[in-house]
Parts: structure tokens; sequence; C-alpha cells
């Protein structure tokens, strides 16, 4: 218990949040790294991943390669992906930064199969009658995508985008011991110092701004709901057991459970 | 006029649901096609607006081969209803009928307008305009969904099984509306049902179907009443169980005469002449 | 590949440590989290707390876990329990919402029938509603396993001794090979385990061979227009 206390009132000196200290300090650079690299894997997965699945929900083609894709991309061990890619990206691109690139790289691969199930699930979900009815409307087909089967998907995309933030987040940490700044550093550093404090507050501080921002994700999720949407996420009050009988096939189990699960 | 010539169309899975179909339905009247399960009528509908496109045959529209046109803006003039509704969810009411005259790239605020003319035209409330689909009845949903396939104006109007997830006064009811629509409006409308009686509360022209889209019979209620083409047709209207055949009935002391089936089954008492 | 030939004990060996050290996890985490998914589905109350908490867990990024979690037990910071520890909350976060759900999944026809039939709550949860759930089950508890084998090679970083070592190792020693062996391997315990799981599921399971997807059904029946 002690530790965990003296590790808070580390975390909460201001000296650690000095400007132009020595690396890892001071800590708000760190975290604003951290989420700088997250919020820019994010980002380029989404543009790959996004259309993908938007395209692949709505046309129905390609379902056995997401669900298959999914399920491998959860066996790839991360650690394994970050030291590969940095040994390959290093023959390439100069040594300073490599570790960055090896990284954003690593990140993007591990966020892309959480929004690409988002996408595609989210799509999928919404009422073949609506999109029917749409067609028949006389809307051509990315009509139907942007003005019916998206705006009704949003929870299930952000889900998707939740979980790879978390595992970025996560594997963002691990990066750190190939040279990437962010939040890991203060760990390593405690690690190689011998340093509880840093060691403990460093844990903390990552699972706190993960909490932190998952929670934003949630509220966005939640706000994200309108009527006719077809999956709220992980704070839907009604059991399962509560859809009406046509929905029951939609148990597929890869896209069960709103935080898309892959690895962290 | 919407013509079938020859229209065949067998699905990837095999299924043979129309074959050889060719009928003219004239132009501003009521046609319906009537049938079981495998009749092929919703097949057969959803190829005059290019839904489904039929293996072979030609499907014209005022002359036009349907397949000769762009589906998109094809379907902008022809107004569908379901019987699901098909309304989107999450915008209101009066966006929902405003849908199409939308896309078209009517300004919003007419549409909108047009919009609530639109509920006065198929019985509904204005104050509903601001509703969303999941506020209304079963019944309201379906006016809705009819006041949306009008608002392009089209001249044709497409009907799959609409009234069937309503309660049977309700439906009732949206008949009688539909009627005094048709007679209003005098759109081509083609109407798709597994109902007998809807069909001959509604139709200026019945297509009784088999399974395959084989046409059993054509032509208006009172000829198919009075004249059933074979033992399938009779089977189909209920002529075989008597309900068809009527007769008057009156007993001493009863205030009105008594109409009464084959069976003797009571089917309604004797008004005044029309 | 000479590599492999030449240290094909070690990686053995680490591939061996690597699986064990999943293998507790998986089925730990599973027998945890389906009475908790049980209960989260009995009691509406209790549930939005158990699907909360296994949330918040799942959150919990993994490197800063596995360094938490020793200063929680008292254990040392490179004590191999600590990861398997995390491992299974990792795994008990995964599979109780999916758990929660299978169950509540299960058709509310059969469940009735089997009340009406006279079963104690006990045998009907044993004879009815876990055999029917366990398609579900099942699927999450591959994803489970998929997940908790990547996993264990972050322990590395600590110095457990898995096959996350030959990827630390292989960057050291700036050698892809040992990298790429060590990804292969992991991908091999993750089909392996899969493949344990499909057949289980098919023995205990006979009833579920045929799953024909409603939705391809249908697309073909409405007949998509250009």
């Amino acid at each position: 218990m002690q530790f965990f206390l003296d590790a808070l009132r580390w975390l909460l000196d201001p000296a650690n949040y000095v400007a132009g200290a020595v690396s890892p300090l001071p800590i708000q650079d760190r975290i604003g790294e951290h989420l700088l690299y997250t919020f820019l894997a994010v980002a380029i997965a989404s543009i790959i991943a996004l259309p993908l699945g938007f395209y692949i929900g709505h046309t129905g083609r390609g379902r056995q390669f997401v669900i298959a894709f999914t399920g491998m991309m959860r066996a790839l061990p991360t650690l394994g992906l970050l030291m590969a890619l940095f040994l390959i990206v290093g023959a390439t691109v100069p040594f300073t930064q490599a570790a960055f690139v090896a990284s954003i790289i690593a990140l993007v691969i591990l966020a892309i199969p959480s929004i690409l199930a988002g996408g595609y699930a989210g799509v999928e979900s919404v009422d073949p009658q609506t999109v029917d009815s749409g067609r028949a409307m006389g809307m051509t087909e990315i009509q139907i995508l942007m003005r019916i089967e998206i705006p009704l998907s949003l929870p299930l995309i952000i889900a998707g985008i939740r979980s790879a933030v978390l595992q970025v987040i996560a594997t963002a940490v691990i990066a750190s011991y190939i040279s990437l700044g962010g939040l890991g550093t203060i760990i390593s550093s405690g690690i190689g110092l011998n340093d509880n404090d840093r060691i403990l507050g460093g844990a903390i501080l990552v699972t706190g701004v993960a909490l932190v921002v998952d929670g934003v994700l949630a509220l966005l999720q939640r706000l994200s709901i309108r009527r006719g949407s077809s999956e709220s996420g992980p704070n839907k009050k009604m059991s399962v057991a509560d859809h009406s009988d046509r929905r029951r096939w939609r148990n597929q189990p890869s896209m069960k459970g709103k935080h898309v699960q892959v690895k962290k | 006029m919407i013509e079938f010539q020859n229209v065949s169309k067998r699905f990837p899975d095999g299924t043979l649901a129309v074959e050889d179909f060719s009928l003219v339905l004239p132009s501003n009247k009521a046609t319906v096609f009537v049938g079981s399960s495998g009749s092929g009528k919703t097949t057969l509908i959803r190829m005059i607006n290019r839904m489904i496109n039929p293996t072979s045959g030609t499907i014209l529209i005022a002359g036009e081969d349907v397949s000769g046109l762009n589906p998109v803006s094809l379907r902008r003039k022809i107004g569908y209803v379901l019987q699901a509704t098909g309304l989107l969810p999450h915008r209101r009411v009066v966006d929902n009928i405003a849908s199409v005259p939308r896309l078209n790239g009517v300004p919003k605020g007419k549409a909108r307008h047009d919009a609530l003319t639109l509920l006065d035209t198929v019985g509904l409330d204005r104050s509903l305009a601001e509703r969303y689909p999941d506020q209304l009845s079963g019944g309201q949903q379906q006016r809705v969904g009819v006041a949306r396939a009008l608002a392009s104006d089209p001249d044709i109007l497409l009907m799959d099984e609409p009234f069937g997830a309503v309660d049977p006064i309700v439906r009732a009811e949206l008949q009688v509306e539909l009627n005094r629509l048709q007679r209003e409006l005098n759109k081509t409308t083609v109407f798709v049902t597994h109902n007998i009686d809807e069909a001959f509360a509604i139709a200026d022209q019945v297509v009784i179907l088999r399974a395959g889209g084989v046409i059993a019979q054509v032509g208006t209620p009172a000829e198919i009443l009075s004249n059933p083409a074979d033992d399938f047709v009779s089977t189909f209207i209920g002529a075989d169980k008597g309900k068809r055949t009527l007769h008057l009935q009156h007993r001493e002391g009863d205030s009105a005469t008594l109409i009464v089936d084959d069976e003797g089954r009571p089917a309604g008492i004797l008004g005044d002449d029309k | 590949m000479s590599w492999l030939v030449d240290n094909f004990g070690l990686v053995a060996k680490l591939t061996g440590n690597h699986a064990a050290l999943s293998i507790i996890p998986i089925i730990l985490g599973f027998a945890i989290a389906v009475p908790l998914g049980w209960i989260a589905n009995r009691w509406l109350a209790v549930r939005s707390v158990i699907i909360a908490g296994g949330s918040l867990l799942y959150t919990i990024p993994s490197l800063p876990l596995f360094v938490i979690l020793p200063y929680i037990l008292g254990t040392r910071i490179t004590d191999e329990r600590n990861i398997v520890v995390a491992l299974t909350i990792y795994a008990v976060a995964m599979m109780v919402r999916t758990a929660a759900d299978a169950l509540a999944a299960v058709p509310a026809d059969a469940v009735e029938a089997s009340i009406a039939i006279g079963h104690s709550r006990w045998t009907r949860f044993w004879l009815v509603e876990f055999p029917l759930s366990g398609p579900l089950l099942l699927a999450g508890l591959r994803v489970v396993s998929a997940s908790t084998i990547a996993l264990v090679s972050v322990g590395a970083i600590i110095g457990s001794a898995n096959l996350g070592y030959l990827f630390t190792n292989g960057k050291q020693r700036d050698f892809l090979t040992e990298i790429l062996i060590g990804i292969g391997a992991s991908f091999l315990i993750a089909l392996v385990f899969d493949i344990v799981l499909v057949v289980l599921g098919r023995i205990l399971m006979p009833w579920n061979l045929r799953k024909r997807s409603t939705a391809q059904r249908s697309s073909a029946n409405t007949g998509q227009g250009v």
C-alpha cells in the first residue's frame, strides 16, 4: 500500500512537471507524446480501415476475409511485431527516426482490425428493410451508405475505434523499449533506476490516461446512438435476449461484446 | 402504362420465381396482383422499379424499356410502399416524407412544406410531422409511407402488401383511404396482396397468380366473381366453400332481410338498392 | 533457418513455457467468467457492475498491469506468477461479457420448457442453459485463447522466459530471423489451441454442426437491383 501512496505522491509532485527537464520528465510532455502517437496511429488506421469496412458491410463481399483477418491479427504478438518492424525499418530509415516510424507502423497495423470490424459490423447491423427502402426511393449506393448506414452504425464504429485506441495506448507503452517516447519511458527509466515511484507512478499514470480516454469515447458512443441504431454498445441496458427474433442470427461471436476483442 | 413482355426470373439459387409472364397494366388504374407465397407477385412488382432484374423478357413503362433506363432516376419517379414501411428511423416523419424531393434537389423549406400538405392528403394530423417513426402507430406509419411515396408526384405507385402488418380494422380504413386517393390522384397503382378480399376492395383489375407467376385469371372483381376461370380460381376466391354465393333469408318477425351464404352463415343484411 | 536447427532446444523450451503460461489464464478465465456471467444475467442490478468492472479491468494497459501486480501481490517483479494473474484478469474481463451475452441468448422457450418439465435451477443450468450457450461461449473462448497467447510475450520485458525473449533478443542482436521464428511459434501455439477448442466443441456439441448463414440466404432472395 505504501508503494502506491509514494507513487501517487510522486505523480502529484509539481517538480516532475517542470518544463525542459531531462527525459523522461516532465510528465506532461510524455502524456502529450503518448496521446499524439495514439491519435496519429488511430487516424491513419481509420482512413485505411473504415472505408474498407463500409464496403464490406454494404456489399457483403469479403465477410469471410474480415473474420479470418481479425482472428489472425488477434494472435499476433505485439512485442514481436514491434521488434520485427524496428529491424526492418531500421535498415532503411536513419536511426533517429526509425523508432518513430516503426512504432507508428506497428500501431497502425494493430489498430486496423478493430476499426475494420467496427465499420463492417456497424453497416451490416442496419435493418435491411431500411436499406431496401432507401434504394427503392432512388438513393445511389453512396447515398445509402452516407445517409442511412453510417449514421445508424455510429455506435459500433466508435466501439471499434475505442478498442483500437486501448490497444494502441497499451502497445505504445511497450514501444518505449525501442526508444519511442511516451509514457512507457517513465516505467522503463524506473526499472533501470530501480525507482519504485517511477515504475508504479508511470504504470498508474498510463492506466489513468487509458481510463480517461476510454471514458470520453464511451460518452461519444452513447451520444451517437440515434433512434434506429441497432446496437448501443457496452452500455446497453437491455439484455441480448430482448432482441427480436430477426436479430438473433446476428450473434456473430467475433463481433459480440462491443469492445471488439483484440490484443493489448 | 406498364407492360410485361415474356418476363422470367430465375434466382441464383435456382428458384424460378416467374415464368414467361406477359400482361398490360393500364394507366391510371389500380392493378392488384393476388396469390399465395411463391406466386412471384413480389418479384413482379420489384421488377418494375428494377430492384430485381428479369433473367429474360422486357418490361416497358410508357413504351420505354426499363432496362435501358438509369435505375436510380427511375426509382425517384416511382413511389414504393412496403409492408415494413422502411421509414428511416433516425429522421422525423416530415423529413421522411420529403426524402425523394430532397434527393432531387428541392430546397429543404419547400420540401418540408409540401410534406405537410401530403400529411393532410393521407389523413394524418400535422402535429405528427416532427415525431419519429417509432412514435407512431402501425397504421400511422403506413400512411406516412404512402405520403413518402407520393411526395415526388410519381405517375406510378408500387405497393407491396403495405397493409399486411396492421390489424383488420385499421386495414379496412386504409383500404378506404387508398380508394379515395386513387379517385383523387389517378395514379397507375400496382398493389400486391395475398388477401383476395383486399384485392376486390381496391382493384380496377385483379390478377390472380399461381405459383411461378402463372396467370390464373385477369379481370375486374365483378368479372372474376361471376365467372371464375377454373377450380383454382374458385378455390382461391372462396367460391367452392359457398362463401361467394349468397341468398336472401327473411323470417317472420325479422326487421331486416338477412343475407346468408351457401352454408347458412350470415354475411350481412339487405340494404336499399344502390 | 539454420539458426532454428541450431537453437531448436531453446526455442522448444520457450515455446513450451509460453504455452504453459497461457493455459492457466484461459481455463481459469473461463471458469471464473461463466459463473460471473450467469450472476450478471440473473440479477440485472449486478449486471452493470460486473460488466463495467470487466470493462474497467480490460482497459488497464498490459505492461503497466504486469508492473503493478508485484506491488499488490507482494511478489518480485520478475516472478512469472504476476503474468499468470494479469493474464487471468484479462481473460476474465474479456470473457465475462461474452458469457453474460451467451447465457442471455439462450432461447427463452427452451428455458421455460425446462422449468415446466421440472428442472431445478442447478440441473437447468448444467443441462439446458450451459449447453445451449455453448457455441457462443466457445467463440468467446477462442478469442480469449488467441489474445492470451499473444499477450504472454509482453512479459519478456520483465524477464519472463517465453517466446517474447526471442523478440527482445532478436532486436538486440539485429537478427530478424529470430524474431520471425518467435512470431511463427506463437502463431503455432495459437493455432493448436484453437484447433483443440474447435474439436472439443464438436465433440461436446454435436448438434451444432450445421451453421447456415442467414445473411447469405436473405440477400439472394431480395436480389439486389443494379
